[in-house]
């Protein structure tokens, strides 16, 4: 046993677990009794359902009034819809980034991290789905964007790079959805048999769909987990490139670079990154997780924020050096009035959120202050919130002619929703972390010292 | 009403995952069929030890990923080729390079279907219940700490008075018959 402690890691669970500690720890934050819920997640709740209320109320205006409400005009139609859009849809990365790709790279420190980071994925992208849908115009007709034979006699257009966004962000959620519920379910099954009153025990009962942890099940279990793992890594890495093609695949000075997909996607695990940690911050604090969530998780998602947002600023100004080896007048004059134009307090908003406040992790005291990383992981949300606005409105506001230009002002409603959809987010998130296992209970136990059977060879 | 009794199989628990593994390679030797081992997490190296062989499921997300593919394709040639031709930007009406992310995403859809349905399918779930079920024991330890060994009556060698012997003998505790609840 001693031959192991010396020449492993330090542990990635702390707290001297045993299996059904593990069991315990996790799945009595869901089973405890209306009084047992922490006062923090009522507060967290009520400020959630409010900005959730508002957000039914705004969209519900949007539809009876049309979308002239927000401050889109022309030439900026896409105003903060589409910048919400990226915004969420970029979030989401994160989720299947830690799920699939840190599961196939072996980094096992991921068990503590991933359930949550995964309904992360799919609050965020049920946000990011919203905002097209609402701002078509007409939205009782949204479906017209599905490709089913209808009376008209006509189709969608397969080359527009709109319709290959609707079938990337459908696929996936759908494929995020999966994965997230094919994770969960042996940690079902052990809810279901702690289960006591009759509700759980049929519900958990029906969604743990019969699962008895036994060799053979685990076996095609753990194969379609590799798979689910493997090919979502290619896949979110196609989403947003596919999202970057909505921009690069036009002929607008500032959006038709192939810098895009992999600058997307780089700025979409940063961002996601972020928001995991503010929420793993949330989670840990609310349910005292400290021994699943420990210091070495949140050192280690820093340690990519800090790799992802320098990898931002390499793109920021690559972006920047090729506008002006280009040579063509309309893509300089694009980055210059970015940085200078009517818009430069937006961009440098951008770069000091992204590029300059993230390298205070070059510091390790910094990579381990609680205070500090959840400060600064809203920063950077901030900072890629702002990232899509530049390039969204900058660009459009300030394009070919001089004479088509305008200056893109918000309205109540730009802001009523885009706060209404972090209401949206949280109520989700909120509701999962009360009565789902938050924290995957099976893996856990895999990664603990016990788990594995030379574990006991050596014990004298 | 004792000879009404069905016995539908036997369960024993094992200490350990260690123990566990012992347990399963004595069991694939003796020459057991219908049987399995049960813990709450995969047991690394059990696939060998119960003599388990490798599972289907990749051969059949990869059909189903070439289906997806297929399908996308024909889907946008036939509509935008055949069906509804339309001349947009100068291009081609077949212009493959653009169906590419459509191809892609359906491949993944597909394969990502096939993946969690082939799984259950392979596992024969979802299932209302199952023998082991019927021990409690079983119930409350199995996806909690306990690591178990179950055999089901429709094993050819099974005998409910020398599995249960055998079951003690490779070091199993809390052996019990799996009776039949109705």
């Amino acid at each position: 046993m001693s031959a192991h402690t010396e020449t492993s890691e330090p542990p990635l669970i702390t707290g001297t677990q045993s299996f059904h500690s593990v069991s315990q720890r996790i799945s009595e934050v869901t089973e405890a009794p209306i009084q047992g819920t922490p006062k923090l997640w009522w507060v967290l709740m009520v400020i959630s359902l409010l900005a959730l209320a508002n957000l039914g109320a705004s969209i519900a205006y949007l539809f009876w009034e049309g979308v002239g409400i927000w401050g889109v005009q022309n030439p900026v139609g896409w105003g903060w819809a589409i910048v919400n859009f990226v915004f969420w849809v970029g979030i989401g990365h994160a989720g299947t980034l830690i799920s699939a790709v840190l599961f196939l790279l072996r980094q096992r420190w991921r068990t503590s991290i991933n359930r949550f980071a995964e309904a992360m994925t799919i609050f965020a992208v049920i946000c990011a789905g919203m905002f097209p849908g609402i701002h078509v115009g007409r939205p009782w007709v949204a479906w017209w964007m599905a490709p089913y034979p209808n009376q008209m006699g006509i189709w969608p257009n397969f080359r527009s790079p709109l319709l290959w966004d609707m079938f990337a962000v459908g696929t996936y959620f759908t494929v995020s959805l999966m994965f997230w519920y094919t994770g969960m379910i042996p940690d079902l099954a052990t809810m279901r048999d702690r289960a006591k009153n009759k509700i759980r025990k049929v519900s958990l009962g029906v969604m743990a769909l019969g699962f008895r942890g036994s060799g053979k099940q685990w076996q095609n279990y753990e194969k379609a987990y590799l798979i689910l793992a493997g090919i979502s890594t290619p896949l979110v890495l196609s989403v947003h490139s596919v999202v970057s093609f909505d921009f690069a695949v036009s002929l607008v000075p500032g959006w038709h670079t192939t810098i895009f997909p992999p600058y997307f996607v780089a700025g979409a695990i940063f961002s996601g990154f972020a928001m995991v940690m503010t929420l793993a911050v949330v989670a840990r604090t609310v349910y005292k997780m400290e021994d699943f969530i420990t210091m070495k998780h949140l050192e280690n998602m820093n340690k990519i924020i800090l790799l992802t947002g320098t990898m931002v600023g390499y793109a920021y100004g690559c972006e920047f050096f090729i506008s002006w080896y280009s040579g063509n007048d309309y893509e300089r004059f694009a980055f210059v009035n970015r940085a200078t134009g009517d818009y430069a307090w937006a961009y440098w908003t951008m770069i000091s959120c992204n590029v300059i406040f993230p390298q205070i992790f070059w510091f390790r005291k910094m990579r381990r202050s609680i205070l500090v990383m959840f400060v600064l992981s809203i920063i950077v949300n901030i900072g890629m919130w702002f990232e899509r606005f530049v390039i969204i409105v900058t660009t459009l506001a300030n394009d070919f002619m001089p004479s088509a230009w305008d200056y893109f002002t918000p309205t109540f409603f730009d802001f009523s929703i885009l706060i209404g959809s972090f209401g949206l987010f949280l109520t989700l998130f909120l509701l999962f972390l009360r009565f789902l296992p938050m924290v995957a209970i099976a893996e856990i136990k895999g990664v603990l010292p016990q788990a594995d059977p030379h574990f006991y060879e050596e014990k004298h | 009403m004792v000879q009404t009794e069905k016995i539908e199989g036997a369960v024993a628990q094992f200490e350990n995952p260690a123990t566990l593994i012992k347990a399963a390679q004595k069991m694939r030797d003796e020459g057991f069929r219908n049987w399995d081992t049960h813990s709450p997490f995969p047991v690394h190296g059990m696939d060998d030890a119960m003599g388990t062989p490798r599972t289907k499921l990749g051969w059949m997300v990869a059909l189903f990923a070439f289906c997806g593919t297929t399908f996308a394709y024909l889907l946008q040639w036939w509509t935008s080729a055949v069906d509804y031709p339309l001349v947009i930007s100068g291009k081609p009406f077949n212009s493959v390079p653009a169906w590419v992310p459509v191809m892609f995403e359906l491949s993944v859809l597909a394969a990502a279907f096939a993946a969690v349905i082939g799984m259950l399918a392979f596992n024969m779930l979802p299932r209302y219940n199952h023998p082991v079920f019927n021990s409690e024991n079983f119930v409350a330890k199995h996806m909690d700490d306990g690591f178990f060994v179950s055999v089901e009556a429709t094993d050819a060698k099974f005998d409910k008075e020398k599995t249960v012997e055998f079951l003690g003998s490779i070091g199993g505790t809390n052996i019990e018959l799996l009776v039949a609840d109705d």
